[in-house]
Order: structure tokens, then C-alpha cells, then sequence
């Protein structure tokens, strides 16, 4: 493929617009936009650049039919994709569970800014990320990833569109407003070798396919409305024929696989950049724009002498539960820098116990950590 | 037509509950048609604002230019938090306030239209004004679905224009049984604060359409803002008028009839507008003209 779609060579671009040529280098063919700071780059530029790459710009009428515009494009064989921010997230949950509950491959992108409410909308948060995980009711498994500079958020556009097709459902990229707006260099591979995933699909007979049978992996094989089988979708609880049945066993079969279809999965999932973890009593551990404060802290902090490491979440969601058991038997203390009230670090908490000393540094939003701030934290615990 | 320098002295008080401070562009339409909407409408209101260009240009600390209660609220909701304090304030048994919900286009016409039938349906006895700027222009220009066909936006690039004429708001809230629609333009102060100050007489719900030109994203001088709008109203693009129990009055008819052509060349965002696109447009407000007349003339 093409068709104008991969920007191949160098460019400048800040990461808002990185996330828009990632999604068309992944085969992304449809895009449903409502405006809002700080992702409205987002939609701009492709509504721009889809016309001119065969694919669909819609301009919606809110959120909502934002992300119910995406989900009915996947049904009829896109790969679509849409962004927001904190309020028009809110407003998308209803149709993210349905996307969840319908196994439905498409990829949402949040450039979180400061909330609640209307908050700072210009201004950088990272307080969606139980909202990522909680945010639409019931229970389902969530892939959320967390780019921290524009190469990546043209690499991991890439990688959700990869993961939403993989396991057939909604991926979320978790950026917020600082790595949205900066600008850096991005260089765009040939179109060749950008790895692409595309949703498996049934190799049985029309008469013989199960919609809603998981293969090893518990995701099931998808075929699109107009592909020759009988397509039903629905979010009432179904049997692995799509149909509706109101009954505890199958809400029960259907559940538990839509949840351990990720956790299950979680390793082939997970994405951590770690460093200087070998001998680490305290551990840094961040995601997105927090983390490029953290790495220059904790890189000063080891020029000093400190016994301190540094691990970044890539995917937020699912959460490296085995891995931070693991490091919870040997590190002291875990230093947990993010623009919220404790949102990761409550996680990391629930994995470490009472085995390691946590210490959330937190900012409400509107501005990021400079390292100075969490270099100081990390003297006053690595001494 | 009544002359600009005509304005009934009691029309324009001295009072002024719109202060300075205010974050508004230069030249824009949505600031002016605010200071003038209070003067109609004085001191017992309360404003209800959903996400929009006002969001801002109230002000931030330490200032806030609104003398009134002012309460935001989410972008889809203006209609309905309207309602809710409407019957606070009938619960109360304050029946002399207005409650002003104030929204833009796309939180009117987009977004908010779920909300604003919701309320009109039930009748609720609020305002709801639409200052209508075209486009999404707190978050940078980009299109809605008031933005008239052949208008530049961010979303609707050279290539894909936008084709779709803008909705007829003022036709959708009068299915509605709305008993007062109105439009107002802040190029007809007199008439606009005529307006605000009938309605509050009016029980009901009370809708006002009240186009409101913004030089960044129409692409003029902000020195053009008013200008631009009269032209507006002079080539019956929007024309001003208001439907008080089915009954239509052409508020402002103009002297001398000026071609589509002038208002959009007066204007940047038109540029790219071919000559079919802009023929269909003129065709189309000139049916929308001659039916207007037709309304009003009925008995």
C-alpha cells in the first residue's frame, strides 16, 4: 500500500499531527472529529490528508458520535479512528463499552489536559488514566498507551491500530497535552517496512462460523457486514453466535473472556522501558511527558552516586502487575511522579503492599514536573 | 429600514453590565451582541454559558466582565442547566427573572440541539440565544453545522469545501411551537436590544438567532466586523425577522438589494467558493428571501 498514506523521510511536526500520520501509516481509512484542546490537530490534519489518501474525514455533531461513527466504520471494514480530550472522553464512554462489549477493532485518542471538568483545557493532566481504565460501566479488559515524544506518537498510533486489530477492541492512546503540542523530529519509515496488523478472519464456511467463539487467544475471528456471513452485533450480553440470551452463564462465559482476553494476554501486551535497575533501592516509575523529567532526574541522580532506576510505562493499561510484584521484594521505595492525585501510583501501591514504600509526587495539572522536582524527592529517599 | 443613529434613547441605557477586562478578539461580534443583549434585558438575569468563544472572553482573574450570575456549563447542556435554574427560580417564586442560556453555533446547532429540543418541547421559560460566529472558532476555525456552503475552515480544507447548506435553525425551533424566534444582528443595535427587552415579557421558551461575525475566523479586518454584518443583512443572507406566535414581521427590509457576491468578497473564508457554488447560494437565499415575505405578508 501507496497511496500517498506514509509520509516516508524527515519531518518537524508536533505530536498531535505525528498521531495523525501514524494512524494513516497504519491503514487507518476513516476518521469521525469533533474539535477540542488540545487534540483538534488531530482532526485537522486529517481532514486533510484522508480525502487525499482515499479515505473518509466526517466532521461530527459531539463525541458521542465521534466514537459511535468509529464503531459502526469498523463494522463495515475500516480501520477508524477518532480523538478528544477529558470532556468529550466523558461523553464517549457509553459507546466505548459498546465497543468493548461488541469486540470492535478502532483506536480513541485522548490528549489529556487538566480536569475535571472543563479544567485547563490548554494545559497538560494526566488524570484520565482510571478513567481509561473504569471509565464505561461493566466489566472489560483495556489497552491504554502512553507515548512520551512525537517519534512515538507516530510509532505506538502504529502499534494501538496493531493491538486494536490484534485483540478486537477499542485501544486508547493516552497522550496529554504537552507531548500532543511539542514539536520535534519524526522520521517516517518506508511504507514497506512498517509492520501492520490486520483482524483475523474466518476461515470457516458462512455456515460453519462461530462470531463470538475465541480462538487460542480468546479473540474471535471478525467478519464485516457484507463479507458473506451473517453479521449480528449487539451490546446485550450474547452467546458466541452474536444473539442475545439474558442468562447468567452466558453473561458469565462472555465476561470473563472479554477481561482475560487482555489479562491474559497482558505480557505480549505490556510495553516498559527499564534502566539502572540492577542495583536500585529506589525506583522512578512514569509515563508520557512526566517521564523525560524523570529520566533527566534519575540520570543526574546516578551521576551522583545513587543506587536509583527508572521505569517507564509504555502501555499504562494493562498495568505491569507481575513485574512490580517482582521489583517490590528488592526496591525500597517507589517514587511515582504523575499530573494527578495518585492515579498510577495507587496501582503501584496495590502490587507492592506494604513491601515497598510508595511516594506519590503529584501535580493537579497545568504544568509538568521539572526534573529539579523529582530529583529532590529521589535525594531526600536514595541516600 | 431604521437608520443606525436612530436608536430610541431609551433603549440604550447607561447602565452597562458588561465591564471591561473581557478576552474577546478584536472586532468581536459575540462581545458586542453580550453588552447590547443586557441592555435589553437588565440586571434580574442569569447566564447560562456551555463551552464557546465565552467560555474566554468573560474574563480570567481578577476580572470578570459579566455583572449578572453567570454559571458554565458543559458543551451539550446550555438548554437544559437552563431549565433546571428557571425552576429554582419559579420554586422561589422570582418569576421576573431571565434565564439566558448563551451558546454559539456548534453548541446550538451541534452538539447542544439534543438539549435545546428537549427544552423547547417542554416549553421551558428561558432564552436561549445563539450567537452565531459560523464555525468552532474558540478551538481554531473549524467547521459546524451553521457554517454556510464554500467557507474556508481548518476541517474543511481546500478540496473539500464544505458543500452542505447551514441548518435552518430558526425553521427547526418553530417545529417546535416555539412561541418567539427571533434573529438579531449586532449591526441592528436598535433592533437587537428591541428584542431582548420584549422577551422578557414573553413566557415560554424564547430563541434568539443573532449572527455575530468573527474576524479571525471569517477572515476580515476586525475593524469589518459590523460592516460585514450589515452586508450580511443587506444581501438577505441573513435576513432580520421574528415569529411571535406564527406570526412573522420582517424586522429590517433592505433599501438596496446587494448580491451574495459583495458579502462574500468582502470576506477571506470565501475565497475558494466556485462560481456554481456561489450561483446555488445566491439562488438559495433569494427563494429564502421571497418566502419570507410570503410569511410575513400572510394574515
Amino acid at each position: 500500500m501507496n497511496n500517498g498514506a506514509v509520509l516516508t523521510g524527515e519531518h518537524f511536526l508536533n505530536g498531535d499531527v505525528a498521531c495523525a500520520e501514524g494512524a494513516l501509516a497504519a491503514g487507518c481509512n476513516f476518521f469521525a472529529g469533533y474539535p477540542i484542546t488540545p487534540a483538534t490537530e488531530v482532526a485537522e490534519r486529517m481532514s486533510r490528508r484522508l480525502p487525499k489518501t482515499g479515505g473518509i474525514y466526517i466532521q461530527m455533531e459531539d463525541e458521542i458520535a465521534s466514537m459511535a461513527a468509529i464503531l459502526g466504520a469498523s463494522w463495515g471494514g475500516a480501520k477508524a479512528m477518532t480523538s478528544t480530550s477529558g470532556p468529550g472522553f466523558s461523553l464517549m464512554m457509553e459507546n466505548i463499552g459498546l465497543g468493548m462489549m461488541t469486540e470492535t477493532p478502532c483506536v480513541l485518542v485522548n490528549i489529556m489536559r487538566a480536569g475535571p471538568s472543563t479544567g485547563l483545557p490548554t494545559l497538560v493532566g494526566q488524570a484520565d488514566v482510571m478513567q481509561a481504565r473504569w471509565g464505561s460501566h461493566g466489566d472489560y479488559g483495556v489497552i491504554a498507551i502512553s507515548p512520551a515524544s512525537v517519534q512515538e506518537m507516530f510509532d505506538l498510533t502504529i502499534e494501538a491500530f496493531n493491538l486494536s486489530e490484534q485483540y478486537r477492541q477499542p485501544v486508547f492512546i493516552l497522550s496529554d497535552e504537552v507531548v500532543g503540542h511539542m514539536y520535534e523530529k519524526l522520521v517516517i519509515p518506508p511504507a514497506e517496512r512498517i509492520h501492520r496488523i490486520e483482524r483475523r478472519k474466518p476461515e470457516k464456511r458462512p455456515d460453519e462460523y462461530v462470531p463470538f467463539m475465541g480462538e487460542e487467544d480468546l479473540v474471535p475471528p471478525m467478519a464485516c457486514a457484507g463479507e458473506g456471513y451473517r453479521v449480528h452485533v449487539t451490546g446485550l450480553t450474547h452467546d458466541e453466535m452474536g444473539y442475545p440470551h439474558m442468562f447468567h452463564t452466558t453473561q458469565e462465559r462472555l465476561v470473563r473472556r472479554l477481561v482475560d482476553k487482555i489479562r491474559l494476554n497482558a505480557d505480549k501486551i505490556i510495553r516498559l522501558e527499564s534502566d539502572f535497575m540492577e542495583d536500585a533501592k529506589v525506583v522512578v516509575i512514569a509515563y508520557g511527558c512526566v517521564s523525560r523529567s524523570a529520566r533527566e532526574a534519575v540520570e543526574r541522580a546516578r551521576s551522583k552516586g545513587l543506587k536509583v532506576g527508572m521505569l517507564r510505562l509504555i502501555t499504562v493499561w494493562p498495568f505491569p502487575t507481575k513485574k512490580l510484584r517482582e521489583l517490590a521484594g528488592r526496591v525500597e521505595t517507589f517514587i511515582i511522579p504523575e499530573i494527578n492525585y495518585g492515579q498510577v501510583a495507587y496501582e503501584v501501591e496495590r502490587c507492592a503492599g506494604d513491601r515497598a514504600e510508595i511516594v506519590q509526587v503529584g501535580i493537579m495539572g497545568g504544568t509538568v514536573h521539572s526534573p529539579e522536582d523529582i530529583y529532590d524527592v529521589i535525594e531526600e529517599f536514595a541516600q | 429600514m431604521q437608520k443606525l443613529f436612530d436608536i430610541p434613547r431609551d433603549l440604550m441605557t447607561e447602565e452597562e453590565l458588561m465591564q471591561p477586562g473581557g478576552l474577546s478578539c478584536q472586532g468581536c461580534g459575540a462581545t458586542l451582541a453580550m453588552k447590547l443583549a443586557l441592555k435589553g434585558l437588565g440586571e434580574r438575569t442569569v447566564v447560562v454559558i456551555p463551552a464557546c468563544c465565552w467560555t474566554i472572553i468573560i474574563g480570567t482573574y481578577p476580572h470578570c466582565t459579566l455583572q449578572v450570575p453567570v454559571i458554565h456549563v458543559p458543551f451539550e447542556t446550555a438548554a437544559v442547566a437552563a431549565s433546571g435554574i428557571r425552576a429554582a427560580f419559579d420554586v422561589r417564586g422570582e418569576k421576573d427573572v431571565v434565564v439566558m442560556a448563551w451558546a454559539g453555533d456548534g453548541g446550538t446547532f451541534d452538539i447542544g440541539l439534543q438539549a435545546l429540543s428537549g427544552a423547547a418541547e417542554r416549553n421551558e421559560d428561558i432564552l436561549y440565544v445563539c450567537y452565531d460566529n459560523e464555525a468552532y472558532m474558540n478551538t481554531g476555525i473549524q467547521r459546524s453545522s451553521a457554517t454556510p456552503p464554500g467557507a474556508w475552515t481548518t476541517t474543511t480544507p481546500p478540496g473539500a469545501i464544505k458543500e452542505e447548506p447551514k441548518k435552518d435553525i430558526v425553521k427547526i425551533m418553530l417545529a417546535h411551537g416555539t412561541p418567539y424566534v427571533a434573529t438579531a444582528s449586532v449591526a441592528y443595535p436598535d433592533d437587537l436590544v428591541a428584542k431582548f427587552r420584549k422577551v422578557r415579557r414573553i413566557k415560554g421558551t424564547k430563541f434568539i438567532h443573532l449572527l455575530s461575525p468573527c474576524p479571525p475566523g471569517w477572515r476580515i479586518d476586525s475593524s469589518q466586523s459590523v460592516k460585514v454584518a450589515r452586508m450580511a443583512t443587506q444581501a438577505n443572507v441573513f435576513p432580520i425577522y421574528e415569529i411571535e406566535n406564527g406570526g412573522y414581521t420582517v424586522n429590517v427590509v433592505p433599501e438596496k438589494k446587494l448580491p451574495v457576491k459583495d458579502y462574500m468578497e468582502a470576506q477571506g473564508r470565501f475565497r475558494m467558493i466556485s462560481k456554481e457554488m456561489l450561483n446555488a447560494v445566491q439562488d438559495r437565499v433569494d427563494r429564502r428571501w421571497e418566502q419570507l415575505l410570503e410569511n410575513s405578508a400572510a394574515p
